[in-house]
């Protein structure tokens, strides 16, 4: 029975991989570039959520739509003002500039209200609800819950809304989505403001769950949500969601297994296994192509 | 209709098109015919906002065009079939056909004009659902085609339709190309294929390494010594 409550345990924490995971996944598929400052958008996330509950005394739903808000905001100027200008560069160029986008992002935290913990205030009823049997804590039900709805959302918004498609179709073939009349620039910040709203989400999720956080907790989930994307084949949507899951559960399990130091290790022993096996990821994509 | 000056673009530090000047008019079928390489794609790409030529003019229905965004062109009402189809090969047909309307907000219309792209393809209705990437190189042509009508487009820029295709679709597609036009869309067509393209096109342009070399009605470039040495082969 304790193994279901490890399962759920690990979910919950996949949850929010997952949806850090979306974001780098998103932008990557429409941009190519891997956002390293997707993180810090994730650990921004997590303080405004906490300036919303703590100063404005909102409760957690508030809190998280204004945290998904505002790093969408956020999101778009990193884009215009730090990436936009290197479209034509080199990819590496990019990526560089996303590190530095990183540290810009940390360090100005740090130098505005230092290091330090801060720590959530109790937004969820914690009690042990009974399923089947098995008692699992109501906090990992909720994140659960919150997860699966914007999930689904985002669905919805890229197979059925209107901009959902031209991200798609601009991730397939920016030039021809010109000629369909679609505004690339346009496209790709609304990618990019999906994208870090679902990290904002992630952070206040996260700062709910684990009640601490601090100006370099985006470093860690930044990077295994990385690993995540790359597990379910980066550009790949549900891949991402998947990815971020199973990363989840695997490092529970591995810490029931009493090796929690190796926790850590775990997730860069998969990002390491899934790079020499299947670079192209679970769900890499799959370009049916014909000539 | 359309009426490009004087225009020259660069690739980097290639010339691509130089001093290059054509006409369009309203309702006709014209043909810009070329080797590989002679700027073909080039001028159509200028037309289509997506490369900006470093001096002349564009003007399309007295409208300087020229630098404009791709988006604004094709706004204004041209739609480009990009060389080698580029359809969304994830995406289904039908979603190609919607993302073709992009611009447009009617609806009811875009509803009715998918219906009418069906009935001109009728092949791509019953593919409505398939993935486009898994379409055969004809049905991916006649899916760029259909896509680019969704825009509602008065000029039609068409790059090398018969790019790659068996002989008998690509008379299929030339018919359909006409018949486009005789509903009312003034056609422009890129070539390779000269001799198909001569038949159906009013007047034609011959390009040469980013040069007009020639042009004329299509009878006379058909007739003419130059062009079926080059061109239409020996007959």
């Amino acid at each position: 029975m304790e193994w279901i409550q490890q399962l759920v345990n690990g979910i919950s924490v996949g949850s929010i991989y997952a949806l850090i995971a979306l974001g780098y996944t998103m932008v990557y598929g429409i941009i190519k570039l891997i956002n390293f400052a997707h993180g810090d958008v994730f650990m921004l996330g997590a303080f405004i959520g906490f300036f919303a509950i703590t100063r404005w005394d909102v409760g957690f739903l508030p809190a998280l739509i204004i945290s998904m808000v505002l790093c969408a905001i956020i999101g778009v100027i990193i884009e215009r003002v730090a990436y936009k200008r290197l479209r034509s560069a080199t990819r590496i160029a990019a990526l560089i500039t996303a590190i530095g986008v990183s540290f810009l992002i940390e360090y100005t935290m740090i130098f505005f209200r230092g290091p330090g913990l801060e720590t959530y205030p109790e937004v969820l009823p914690n009690t042990s609800i009974d399923v089947f049997g098995v008692s699992v804590s109501s906090k990992s039900i909720l994140i659960l819950i919150v997860t699966i709805i914007l999930m689904i959302l985002l669905q919805f918004i890229v197979h059925k809304t209107k901009i959902g498609k031209a991200m798609r179709a601009v991730s397939l073939d920016a030039d021809a989505a010109r000629l369909m009349g679609i505004n690339v620039d346009n496209t790709i910040s609304a990618t990019f403001a999906i994208g870090s709203a679902l990290a904002g989400a992630a952070g206040v999720i996260f700062g709910a769950y684990y009640t601490r956080i601090e100006p370099l907790m985006g470093v860690l989930p930044g990077l295994k949500a990385f690993i995540a994307a790359v597990l379910g084949g980066i550009g790949n949507i549900p891949g991402a969601m998947v990815g971020g899951l199973v990363l989840g559960v695997v490092e529970t399990v591995v810490s029931a297994f009493g090796f929690s130091l190796w926790r850590d290790a775990a997730a860069f022993i998969i990002l390491i296994l899934i790079l020499i096996l299947k670079p192209s990821g679970l769900f890499g994509k799959n370009t049916r192509e014909k000539v | 209709m359309l009426k490009v000056n004087n225009i020259d673009v660069f690739y980097g530090n290639i010339h691509a098109l130089k001093d290059v000047s054509i006409e369009v008019n309203e309702s006709e079928i014209v043909t810009l015919i070329g080797a590989n390489g002679a700027g073909k794609s080039t001028l159509l790409k200028t037309l289509s906002g997506l490369l900006k030529p470093k001096s002349g003019t564009i003007s399309y229905l007295s409208q300087q065009i020229n630098g404009k965004q791709a988006q604004a062109i094709v706004k204004s009402g041209i739609s480009h079939v990009p060389e080698g189809r580029r359809v969304f090969s994830n995406m289904t047909v039908e979603e190609n056909l919607e993302l073709g309307a992009y611009l447009r907000k009617d609806r009811d219309g875009i509803k009715k004009d998918i219906a009418n792209v069906y009935d001109l393809f009728p092949i791509l209705g019953e593919r409505r659902k398939q993935q486009s990437g898994t379409l055969s190189g004809g049905e991916q042509q006649m899916l760029a085609m259909g896509r680019a009508l969704m825009a509602k487009p008065k000029l039609l820029l068409l790059d090398e339709p018969s790019m790659g295709l068996a002989p008998l679709i690509v008379k299929q597609i030339f018919e359909i190309i006409q018949m486009v036009n005789q509903q009312g869309t003034t056609v422009l067509l890129v070539e390779q294929n000269a001799n198909m393209a001569l038949s159906i096109a009013d007047r034609a342009y011959v390009i040469e390494t980013g040069k007009i070399v020639l042009s004329g009605t299509a009878k006379e470039l058909q007739e003419s010594e130059q062009v079926k040495a080059a061109y239409l082969g020996a007959l």
